[in-house]
């Protein structure tokens, strides 16, 4: 793809939304699994963890793949700020994608825990143990938590900006099918 | 790129509700999910912090258990234990072990006669795979279910005179464990205590075959039981001295005896013990060999929650381990926080200490 297309590649799309899936999940599943004491705590968890790793190295995949077929040009209509605001957003949300799962194992890391995930495997430990490194960890991983879904709400109130009252193009670029807007004919 | 033309201003304002409302209903969910919508949810904060002396907790240490001293040694398998697990520590062979002797007290500095129950934390590593545990010296566990603890932790900080009363009446089991804390005697070293797991866990051997097990590391040492008058009589920090004095004169010994459950059974509910006379086995011996203070000793950044399990050892229906599981995170994340206010130096008023398991 080059900057002349209008549309992310079919994989970017359905890694952006198969990912949106994901990583919503993981943030709900986070803030659940610390508010109970209840048995479903320990699946939860398990869970957290699984996912937690697949969104890391899916996150990579999508780096590569944003590397080499790159992203339609954002419309000229739009004003330079905007622009702006929109690409330190996406740097913003591809950063968090990649920095939660590694802060959750290395606080796992340094608190001396085993990192084990579904079905029994086991991941090697990517921090030596310090309980002051642990707590600062654990703090970042929890706040960056509060900040990535505050960005993704904020990135989700501009996508339907654009779809529903720019009407631009930009939701359809990253829309899962491409589907005829009411005043344009379907051959465009 | 694809443009269509501009919604009406109508439109636009609807658009803008609509949007305003997903954002919103998003915002809700996460809220409601994470339990900032109900007070009432028993949360791992909650719990921990229902744990705490009316002075506060000791930053920096264990929210219960906080008074102990750390060591390291082996765990010698015999192979036996095999039978019902194919966890790597129970294949015959000598592992390397960490550990916590320690007091159920949220007090660091809590008189060792004061305080009714004795713990121990366990790390046993082999294959790769750790097994942590943390067992106590009662036999059976003052509560049914997680709920009951907090509620008993409640009624013993309550201003309320009648509110352990109370307790009491709604937890008919609370008055089993209140008889063996009234009529059991003080061991004079935590060389002769037994440890109990109380809870039961599910234990899978190379076959297939799932059993549900409880273990206790058993004395090996001669046991000197003391009536409570006596033990005070040792001085307050009697036992951190006796087992480090021990274990520098020989390595001291506990046997690891594994029972496993008759169906019916239950599995459920630590505060039963099950009848005597069930099958058991005698997994192994754990040897102490070296004993260090808690503040730079290898046990201290190390949380013994008992849901680390190797392959072959699982959580069964006992609602305790999860609810442990998410208490001890807590209570770590905490301490390791406030590493900087370790050893707690207490306020000019000493808190007052209390005996919890
Ligand atoms: C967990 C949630 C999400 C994450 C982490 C996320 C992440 C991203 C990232 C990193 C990009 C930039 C793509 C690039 O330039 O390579 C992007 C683009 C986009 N996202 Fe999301 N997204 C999420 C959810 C959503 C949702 C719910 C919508 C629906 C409105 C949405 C709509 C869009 C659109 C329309 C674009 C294209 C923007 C452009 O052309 O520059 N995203 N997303
Ligand atoms: C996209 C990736 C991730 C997201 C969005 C995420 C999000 C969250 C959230 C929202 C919480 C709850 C924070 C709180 O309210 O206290 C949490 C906690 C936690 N996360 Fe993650 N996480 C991610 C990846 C991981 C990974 C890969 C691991 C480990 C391998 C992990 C381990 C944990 C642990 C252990 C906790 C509990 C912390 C505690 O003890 O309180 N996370 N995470
Ligand atoms: C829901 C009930 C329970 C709660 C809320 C609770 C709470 C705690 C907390 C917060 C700690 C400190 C953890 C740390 O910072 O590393 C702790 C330690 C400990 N608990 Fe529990 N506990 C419960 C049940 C039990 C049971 C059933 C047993 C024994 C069978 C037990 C035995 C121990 C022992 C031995 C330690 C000390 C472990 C060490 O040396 O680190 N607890 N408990």
């Amino acid at each position: 793809m080059n900057a002349q297309s209008t549309r992310f590649t079919v994989l970017q799309r359905a890694l952006h939304w198969l990912m949106a899936v994901g990583i919503l999940a993981m943030l709900f599943i986070g803030v659940g699994m610390v508010s109970t004491v209840m048995p479903t705590y320990l699946p939860l968890l398990e869970a957290h963890k699984t996912l937690g790793i697949v969104i890391l190295l899916l996150a990579l995949l999508r780096l590569a793949v944003r590397f080499v077929y790159g992203a339609p040009a954002l419309p000229a209509s739009m004003p330079a700020p905007m622009k702006l605001a929109a690409h330190l957003s996406h740097y913003g949300l591809y950063a968090l994608m990649i920095a939660m799962p590694l802060l959750g194992w290395a606080m796992l890391s340094a608190g001396a825990y085993p990192v084990v995930l579904y079905g029994g495997i086991r991941l090697p430990s990517i921090l030596p143990q310090n309980a002051g490194l642990h707590a600062l960890l654990w703090q970042a991983h929890v706040w960056l938590a509060f900040a990535f879904f505050a960005l993704i709400l904020m990135h989700l109130a501009a996508g339907l900006f654009h779809a529903l009252i720019r009407r631009d193009g930009v939701f359809e670029s990253m829309a899962p099918v491409a589907r005829p807007r009411e005043g344009t004919t379907p051959a465009e | 790129m694809a443009q269509s033309p501009p919604p009406t201003s109508r439109a636009a304002i609807g658009s803008l509700v609509l949007i305003a409302g997903v954002v919103a209903a998003a915002a809700g969910a996460f809220a409601y999910t994470g339990g900032f919508l109900s007070p009432e949810r028993l949360t791992p904060p909650k719990l921990v912090g229902a744990l705490a002396p009316p002075g506060g907790p000791a930053l920096g240490h264990r929210r219960n258990h906080a008074k102990g001293i750390c060591f390291t040694g082996t765990f010698q398998s015999n192979g036996q234990g095999a039978a019902l697990s194919k966890a790597p520590q129970l294949a015959a062979g000598s592992y390397p072990v960490v550990g916590r002797f320690n007091l159920g007290t949220p007090d660091p500095n809590a008189p060792d006669a004061t305080v009714r129950v004795r713990g121990l934390g366990l790390q046993i590593t082999a294959g790769g795979q750790v097994w942590r545990a943390a067992m106590i010296d009662p036999p059976f566990f003052p509560v049914a279910t997680p709920d009951a603890f907090y509620a008993l932790l409640e009624a013993s900080h309550s201003k309320d005179p009648d509110a352990m009363k109370g307790f009491i009446a709604g937890h008919p089991e609370f008055a089993t464990f209140a008889g063996w804390a009234g009529s059991a005697p003080f061991m004079a070293s935590y060389a002769e205590d037994a440890f109990n797991s109380l809870n039961a866990f599910l234990f899978t051997n190379a076959a297939g075959t799932t059993s549900a097990v409880r273990w206790s590391f058993r004395p090996q040492a001669q046991l000197e039981p003391l009536s409570p008058a006596d033990f005070a009589k040792l001085g307050p920090n009697h036992l951190e001295t006796d087992i480090a004095e021990r274990v520098a004169g020989a390595p001291q010994r506990w046997t690891l005896v594994l029972t496993v459950a008759d169906p019916g059974d239950p599995t459920d509910d630590p505060s039963k013990a099950w009848p005597a006379g069930r099958r058991s086995v005698e997994a192994g011996t754990l040897v102490v060999e070296k004993v260090e203070d808690e503040r730079d000793g290898p046990c201290r950044d190390i949380n013994f929650d008992p849901t680390l399990l190797p392959d072959g050892i699982a959580v069964s229906d006992d609602p305790f381990p999860a609810a442990r599981s998410a208490a001890y995170a807590r209570s770590y994340n905490l301490r390791t926080a406030e590493w900087k206010d370790y050893p707690y130096q207490a306020p000019a008023k000493p808190a007052a200490s209390t005996a919890q398991p």
